[in-house]
């Protein structure tokens, strides 16, 4: 049997240099009796020599994640971590995959201490509590805080860098029974030497107390929910703990006087804000033309789909545009953005349309529904078509768009544009790259929409219909050189090709 | 006379208090070792203390003032309430948040003001005490700022610049809650703010051409609050009305607020006790949608009556009307299924996955992992154990359920 005594204040050095002899000797874990050194035993003092490392003893390696483990269970308080860590160890030498096995009895235990550790540490940046002192520095320009916490295991070199990074401009001192950190602005210096409490008030306690004792609601009291995050032993420390047990016990009384002193009548300043409030809504006219009918689009709720909707997406382009492109409804980004076709299909429709020579800003761009209609799906938003009502309901502005900006060709894009337009329900195919008259002397020109042509997966097709549609759209060109060379704006013409 | 500061704050942090959001995470992590200054946020928040209510304290939530031109009928700083008021100047803000800060009370601030003259007044005087903190103060904690609905698209940007999280209340689950009970807010002109931002962020997460990092905007994103049990609206609304919101605007978190008398209260709304089971449910529904693969319909469609059971947590809810699908065996069974299984969380499921690597598991392995068997045996099967017939078992569910309380005799 060979005895192992270490100081044990979270060192993880010490225990390392230890085991990693003892592991050389290939001692067993059964045969090493780890102890800790208490304050009356002198150092070097009925120690065990380290023994001998065998000739055959192979070089040492341990996966990262242990070292991560040894390092925070080093820090409990509980003696048994020395020799829970060596059996971890030596049972690592034969099978590296120990730290995997979630369920076996030595992983489970080392897990738990961790956490301990882990949230003790993590207690510790939150239960600290800085009071000023006087400053070192007498020019003024660092202030000074001191610290006193009690943890439970030996955390305070573990957590000192986190307060390092934090409170950079100022002195500090935190000190515990377990070893104390203090840092000056240079130098960040640490201590296993046990501290005493001083005795030191701060003024600024008493704004604190007084936030902690109003952001409490009465009316939902769960005791127990505080005291499983901040259990009782941190008490002691924290300077607005004094009020918990008087807020407890008021908080019946005090919801019971609010329940008591219901309505009353309200002060005067109120009936002024109500009237001036009326007076603002009155002023705010309405617009004519196509900007007046956007204002009014702007609050349709002429089906459901406003409800879901960011935005009603209205038209754009010229008053008075020769050519109109009708899609089918907004996406998501035109839902967010409050245009149309700003989104992927309108980035097909733009670059296409450029590239044979069509002009976006000379034509009037809008969708035969103006809210967005989708289903959520976690992050995202699932595009929904619309149905026959949401269409129906919407031509009431699609119509008025028409009447206001009088083109002599609409281009419907999709099977829903078609719809919105005629009333047709023919397949796409039959009515697509032909212009078609309809009522008002206009020209109806069908190509598909360009989001079909995002959704083809298959990439030789996709090439294929991205030609047709490029075919389309330069005829849409075309059409629009023609009908500037006929003033007189009949179709005739055009219509009977 | 003009009331002390500590008076005002008295008022105003409770003025405050109805906002549950408290969470200081999710944003880049950045500290002062370089700049020489105050403060850091490290990827998980710090709750510094809790309340009697159970409620984390992480940030110092005070409002600037709680004067407001609006008469919310749930907000306890409506005109028309009798509350006193007082204010705050952006100096005081300042200072506080630097004081409590430094003896570490909390991760930083949470800033929420009544509206006072006009919306673009508000948020100016917001934006300058969040710009303060940042450029004269060097401060680098957490900083979260309510905007103000109707402010200007600058101001907005501008906050975005120096604020961790921007939030903007949808306050009620439907447009009608809202027009019955906020007359004076607009549904349609909050869903376009959050919209506006989702932009900003997007865009700002581009890299830019000169620069291959990204600009920093908001890095913990926007979040939201839904007041519960104050309208009529059901769990079903409630929670539809949060997935949209998630889906459409990329929120981080929705947050359920337990309708809770207040004082002075407005005769249109009853004084009741706080939902708090209820709101309780919401939150597991939204973690059930957003972490476990569960659709809003499936979760609501436990009952009839479209809200949550108030007995059991939704997820055992769905499991015992869905008994067909179980038990599951856990040494075999998908990733997405043993997510369904109750008892189980995703911590729970990452470390069945990785140990069930090395050895068939029994439900003592089960048990060491932290979870408990009580809820899990009869929706599984082990190495040595089959749910047998107890998944068939009429009194399954009455197993779960809370126990009767006996009455007293008096």
């Amino acid at each position: 049997m060979w005895t192992v005594t270490l100081n044990g204040r979270g060192d993880l050095e010490e225990w390392r240099d230890a085991a990693r002899a003892y592991l050389r000797a290939n001692i067993k874990p059964e045969h090493i009796d780890w102890r800790l050194r208490d304050s009356l035993s002198l150092p070097g003092l009925a120690e065990d020599a380290v023994p001998e490392p065998k000739p055959d003893a192979p070089a040492l390696s341990v996966p990262p994640q242990f070292l991560e483990l040894a390092e925070a269970v080093i820090c409990h308080s509980d003696p048994i971590r020395f020799s829970l860590l060596y059996r971890l160890l030596w049972r690592l030498c034969e099978d590296r995959n120990v730290l995997q096995m979630l369920a076996d009895e030595d992983v489970v235990l080392a897990r738990k201490l961790e956490k301990s550790v882990r949230r003790d540490s993590h207690k510790m940046t939150a239960f600290v509590r800085f009071k000023e002192i006087a400053p070192r520095d007498l020019s003024g320009h660092r202030r000074a805080f001191f610290a006193w916490f009690e943890p439970d295991h030996f955390i305070v070199a573990r957590k000192a860098p986190f307060f390092r990074r934090r409170f950079v401009d100022m002195d500090w001192v935190i000190a515990t029974p377990k070893g104390s950190a203090a840092w000056d602005g240079e130098v960040l210096t640490l201590s296993d030497e046990p501290a005493q409490k001083p005795d030191i008030r701060d003024a600024t306690d008493d704004l604190w107390r007084t936030y902690y004792a109003n952001i409490f609601n009465p009316a939902r009291l769960k005791v127990k929910a505080m005291t499983a995050e901040m259990p009782k032993k941190y008490w002691k420390n924290l300077p607005e703990a004094e009020l918990i047990p008087q807020l407890i016990a008021d908080a019946e009384t005090k919801v019971l006087d609010m329940a008591a002193r219901q309505a009353s009548q309200p002060p005067t300043f109120h009936e002024r804000l109500q009237k001036r409030a009326v007076v603002g809504d009155a002023v705010s006219a309405a617009a004519d033309g196509l900007a007046g009918l956007q204002q009014a689009a702007a609050s349709c709720t002429l089906c459901p789909l406003h409800c879901a909707a960011t935005q009603t997406v209205f038209g754009e382009g010229p008053e008075r545009a020769e050519i109109m492109i009708v899609g089918e409804q907004p996406g998501d980004q035109e839902d967010l953005a409050g245009r149309p076709f700003v989104g992927p299909a309108g980035k097909v429709f733009d670059t296409v349309a450029a590239e044979v020579g069509l002009d976006r800003s000379r034509t009037y761009v809008t969708n035969a529904v103006k809210h967005f209609k989708y289903e959520p799906r976690g992050k995202r938003r699932i595009h929904q078509k619309p149905n026959q009502g949401e269409v129906q309901a919407c031509r009431f502005w699609l119509s008025q768009e028409i009447q206001l900006v009088q083109p002599k060709l609409i281009v419907a894009m999709g099977a829903t544009a078609y719809y919105a337009l005629t009333d047709g329900r023919e397949r796409l195919e039959d009515v697509r790259g032909r212009p078609l008259p309809i009522e008002g002397g206009r020209i109806l020109f069908v190509t598909v929409h360009p989001s079909y042509l995002l959704r083809i997966p298959d990439e030789a097709r996709k090439a294929d219909e991205l030609a047709r549609y490029r075919q389309d759209l330069a005829r849409v060109g075309q059409m629009a050189v023609e009908l500037q060379s006929t003033k007189s704006g009949s179709l005739g013409r055009l219509g009977g090709v | 006379m003009k009331k002390s500061l500590k008076e005002r704050l008295a008022i105003l942090s409770d003025a405050a208090k109805y906002d549950a959001s408290c969470a200081s995470s999710g944003t880049t992590r950045r500290d002062s070792s370089r700049s020489g200054g105050l403060g850091s946020t490290e990827g998980s928040g710090i709750c510094h203390a809790y309340a009697p209510d159970g409620r984390c304290i992480s940030l110092l939530k005070i409002l600037l003032t709680n004067f407001c031109i609006y008469d919310c009928a749930y907000c306890i700083n409506r005109s028309s309430s009798n509350v006193e008021r007082a204010r705050f100047t952006p100096e005081e803000v300042v200072w506080l948040t630097l004081e409590f800060y430094r003896r570490n009370y909390i991760e930083g601030l949470f800033l929420s003001s009544g509206i006072i003259r006009s919306s673009d007044h508000t948020m100016e005087q917001m934006v300058r005490i969040a710009r303060e903190l940042r450029t004269t103060h060097n401060f680098r904690g957490y900083i979260h700022l309510k905007t103000i609905p109707d402010a200007s698209p600058l101001l907005i940007e501008e906050a975005g610049l120096y604020a961790d999280r921007l939030s903007i209340n949808i306050e009620l689950p439907t447009d009608h809650g809202v027009q019955q009970f906020a007359p004076e807010k607009k549904p349609a002109g909050i869903r376009q703010a959050m919209g506006n931002l989702r932009l900003k962020i997007e865009e700002a997460s581009e890299p830019t051409l000169q620069k291959k990092r990204r600009r920093t905007f908001v890095p913990a994103g926007q979040s939201t609050q839904m007041i519960v049990g104050a309208d009529g609206a059901n769990d079903a609304t409630i929670l539809g009305t949060s997935a949209r919101l998630y889906g459409s605007y990329g929120l981080r978190r929705v947050y359920y607020s337990a309708f809770s008398p207040i004082p002075d209260a407005s005769s249109k709304l009853p004084l009741i006790k706080p939902p708090l089971v209820r709101e309780h449910r919401l939150y597991q529904a939204d973690w059930l949608y957003r972490f476990y693969g569960f659709d809003i319909g499936e979760i609501t469609s436990a009952t009839a009556d479209g809200n949550l059971d108030l007995d059991l947590d939704p997820k055992l809810a769905w499991a015992l009307a869905h008994r067909d699908r179980f038990p599951i065996d856990i040494n075999r069974a998908p990733k997405e299924m043993l997510l369904r299984v109750p008892g189980l969380g995703t911590k729970a499921v990452r470390s069945i996955l990785s140990a069930r690597l090395f050895s068939r598991l029994r439900l003592e392995d089960l048990a060491r992992l932290g979870v408990s068997l009580r809820k899990v045996q009869a929706f599984v099967s082990a190495e040595g154990w089959s749910a047998g017939g107890l998944i068939d078992r009429t009194d399954l569910r009455a197993r779960f359920e809370p126990k009767p309380e006996q009455l007293s005799l008096f």
